[in-house]
């Protein structure tokens, strides 16, 4: 699972979930080292698509195939996925380091490889010098890289974005935007990113598949 | 994947379920066992009783309510009042004080010796009225739940829209239309809660009546339960009464629920205040400072009378002394094992409830949700007298009651505080769950690691908050222990109770203080850790 990714891919087949009153249908395949943009109204059923894949939500019905594997009840941790929400991506009581350390070792259990592999993927994202910062010294920005960060380190071939970039100002998004494509080219990653905005779409997304309804209306 | 939250919580419910059970398997098995003797139990008397618990509980609450809408009203709108936020803070005292000091320390002011009895005298009047009986009764519990309902009633005006209150400045409303457009409506949806939990909380007072009800003119249903049990041996009425108060107790309860309130809401947070238009008069404005001053000194009176009567006792030899040694670290052995046990049943109900609505999603509530969440408040249908009633049948005759004393203080004690544990840690652990489930879902943090990084350091100070207040309550709790309490085993409140019923009143004046003055520490710690920001 630490293996170095060359992206995986991800697979719904004939996916079923009922979430509350609103069915969702979703059936879709997305290749290895794809980079897809997840778009449609809110409702539409985007971040349920994205909590399925993840694992934090389970189908009723079909398999969910992950790099050929059938990880439909796998339990998140498990799977070769890793995922930046919008917020709260950090522990709040722990300092930056620790924050990435943890995609090392669940126990905060580190090696000095894991505490160099950490260093690196901290000044990857340009945060040399704030390891020991807490996050509610950061700004909303340094946040997020820190989520990325621990993204580099975790070494999962698939990553999902889930409104990632939302939170922040214009300057900052296109600033997330190019290191996010830099990484992406480095580490050949799969990539599932909802979002409402066109412009992350257009940088970093081959393709956009909209969501309407509870189901893929358009690829 | 089976959530080892889930099963925490159902092995939690499983030992609250054992201790009512228990409690209920005594009163049935003595109804059984000797029905002649339950059914007897059913005379005018037990119906005098039954009547005199409602009557003077029905009376405190209108005596506590109706001033707290005044006092609460004023101080809402004056709150540039000197010693403002000071008052908040004595109307916090009543509430962290053992009932047994409290009974005390209204003695030590209205009582025949006390300081306004010899202020009479000393002017020349004499033939000072006793307060055994009913007005001692009411004395006290107003003491109580004035400040109490004051503080719930001001928290809901708090809610009162700003807007509202600058519009009525706006329109020139006088005060009488504000109050009735603009703050009534607020008070009115408040009140059957308000009341409904005073009226709760007298209708199962136990140690005041016991100390002030001074015979059986004025007994209460839990008092008469103690009275057959430790008195009268008379197990058969004692298991009647008990049967009686439970289906009191549910009935206020139900009520109590329908107006959407919980007993476990008494240790509510201070009010905190905002800036509002309020317009007032010079005249409204001495009228509301009258008030408060007047409510101030009420609540202020008996505990200052239980330091001065507790200082004039020569506490240097009491606190020497072997029994009181003796009780000091029962007390504190037990009341923190109460503590704990009530902090882990309580983590362990949050944890699966919260579990469990994560795993639902959208989907309705399950009645395990339920139970893990308000449902374990029910537990406070059965007061200490009433839980520790029924277990005091269930063991009789099979092994040593008296021996059983310290089990028994702690598993009911646990209960007893658990509902107002679980409401410090709920939101604290709801809150670290909401930010943090899916982050250590995805970096498979689970089991001690989670425990360790996401749930400790969230917890800590909520947990400690709960730890404090629950042993404050446990400290001074005299329900259990004094149906089980003997020569071998004592506590401090079943010490003071002791010297009470000796006439050693300077001695119990020194407990009292002693026993006040740790409850009230503890309390304002957990006020204190549970409040600060880290």
């Amino acid at each position: 699972m630490k293996e170095r990714g060359k992206g995986a891919a991800v697979v719904l087949d004939k996916v079923r979930f009922a979430h509350g009153e609103v069915p969702f249908d979703f059936d879709l395949s997305i290749a290895a080292g794809e980079r897809v943009a997840i778009m449609g109204p809110s409702g539409s059923g985007k971040s349920t698509l994205l909590n399925l894949i993840a694992g934090f939500e389970t189908p009723d019905q079909g398999r969910i195939l992950i790099a050929g594997e059938d990880v439909t009840y796998a339990p998140p941790a498990a799977r070769p996925v890793s995922m930046i929400f919008q917020e709260n991506n950090l522990f709040s009581h722990l300092a930056v380091a620790a924050n990435v350390g943890l995609g090392r070792s669940p126990r905060l259990k580190l090696t000095q490889e894991d505490r160099d592999a950490v260093a690196l993927a901290i000044e990857r994202v340009g945060l040399t010098g704030k390891e020991h910062r807490r996050p509610a010294e950061l700004s909303g920005g340094e946040r997020q890289r820190v989520a990325l960060a621990r993204i580099l380190v975790l070494r999962r071939p698939v990553l999902l974005l889930d409104e990632a970039l939302a939170s922040l100002d214009d300057d900052l998004k296109g600033e997330m935007r190019s290191l996010l494509s830099g990484l992406l080219d480095e580490q050949e990653m799969t990539l599932i990113m909802v979002t409402h905005d066109r412009d992350d779409a257009d940088v970093l997304a081959e393709r956009v598949v909209r969501i309407q309804g509870g189901r893929v209306a358009a690829t | 994947m089976r959530d080892r939250r889930i099963l925490a919580g159902t092995a939690a419910l499983a030992a609250i379920a054992i201790l009512v059970c228990g409690a209920f398997a005594g009163l049935v098995a003595e109804g059984a066992g000797n029905p002649a003797g339950a059914l007897a139990a059913f005379d005018a008397w037990l119906w005098r009783v039954a009547r005199f618990t409602l009557w003077q509980a029905a009376l405190s609450t209108l005596l506590s309510v109706l001033p707290a809408i005044l006092v609460a009203r004023a101080l809402f709108r004056q709150r540039d009042l000197p010693f403002h936020d000071l008052l908040l803070r004595l109307f916090a005292v009543p509430l962290a004080l053992p009932a047994i000091v409290a009974a005390l320390g209204v003695l030590a002011l209205y009582g025949r010796a006390g300081l306004l009895a010899d202020a009479a005298r000393w002017t020349g009047l004499d033939g000072w009225p006793s307060i055994y009986g009913l007005s001692g009764i009411l004395i006290a519990h107003v003491f109580f739940n004035l400040p109490l309902a004051t503080r719930l009633l001001l928290e809901a005006l708090e809610t009162s829209p700003p807007d509202e209150h600058r519009l009525a400045s706006q329109l020139g409303l006088g005060e009488r239309a504000t109050f009735r457009f603009v703050e009534w409506p607020v008070l009115r949806r408040a009140l059957p809660g308000v009341a409904g939990l005073v009226f709760m909380l007298c209708v199962t007072s136990f140690t005041i009546v016991l100390t002030l009800g001074g015979g059986p003119a004025a007994t209460t249903l839990e008092v008469a339960i103690y009275q057959s049990l430790r008195f009268d041996f008379d197990p058969a009425r004692a298991a009647t009464l008990t049967a009686v108060q439970i289906a009191l107790t549910a009935l206020v309860m139900a009520g109590l629920e329908r107006a959407g309130m919980h007993a476990a809401d008494i240790n509510a947070p201070l009010a905190v205040t905002r800036r509002r238009h309020l317009s007032h008069t010079a005249a409204s404005r001495a009228f509301d400072a009258g008030l408060v001053a007047l409510a101030a000194i009420f609540v202020a009176g008996p505990l200052a009378a239980t330091a001065i009567a507790g200082m004039s006792a020569d506490l240097g030899r009491l606190a020497t002394e072997r029994a009181f040694l003796q009780a000091s670290a029962t007390s504190l052995v037990l009341a923190t094992l109460a503590a704990m046990a009530a902090l882990l049943l309580s983590l362990a109900l949050v944890a699966a409830r919260r579990a469990l609505e994560l795993r639902r999603g959208a989907a309705p509530r399950g009645v395990l949700e339920y139970l893990t969440g308000t449902g374990s408040s029910l537990v406070l249908v059965l007061p200490p007298v009433v839980l520790g009633a029924g277990w005091f049948l269930s063991l009789r005759g099979r092994v040593d009651v008296f021996a059983a004393a310290p089990v028994m203080v702690v598993a009911v004690n646990a209960a007893m505080a658990m509902p107002f544990v679980v409401r410090a840690i709920r939101p604290a652990y709801d809150a670290a769950s909401a930010r943090h489930e899916k982050l250590s879902a995805m970096l498979g943090i689970g089991g001690w690691s989670r425990w360790r990084l996401v749930d400790w350091p969230a917890l800590r100070r909520p947990m400690a908050a709960g730890l404090a207040f629950a042993m404050a309550l446990s400290l001074g709790d005299l329900g259990v222990i004094a149906l089980f309490g003997s020569e071998a085993v004592q506590t401090l409140p079943y010490l003071l109770l002791a010297r009470m019923s000796a006439y050693r009143t300077e001695d119990a004046a020194g407990l009292a203080l002693l026993l006040g003055l740790l409850c009230l520490a503890l309390v304002f710690i957990a006020d204190r850790l549970g409040t600060e920001r880290r």
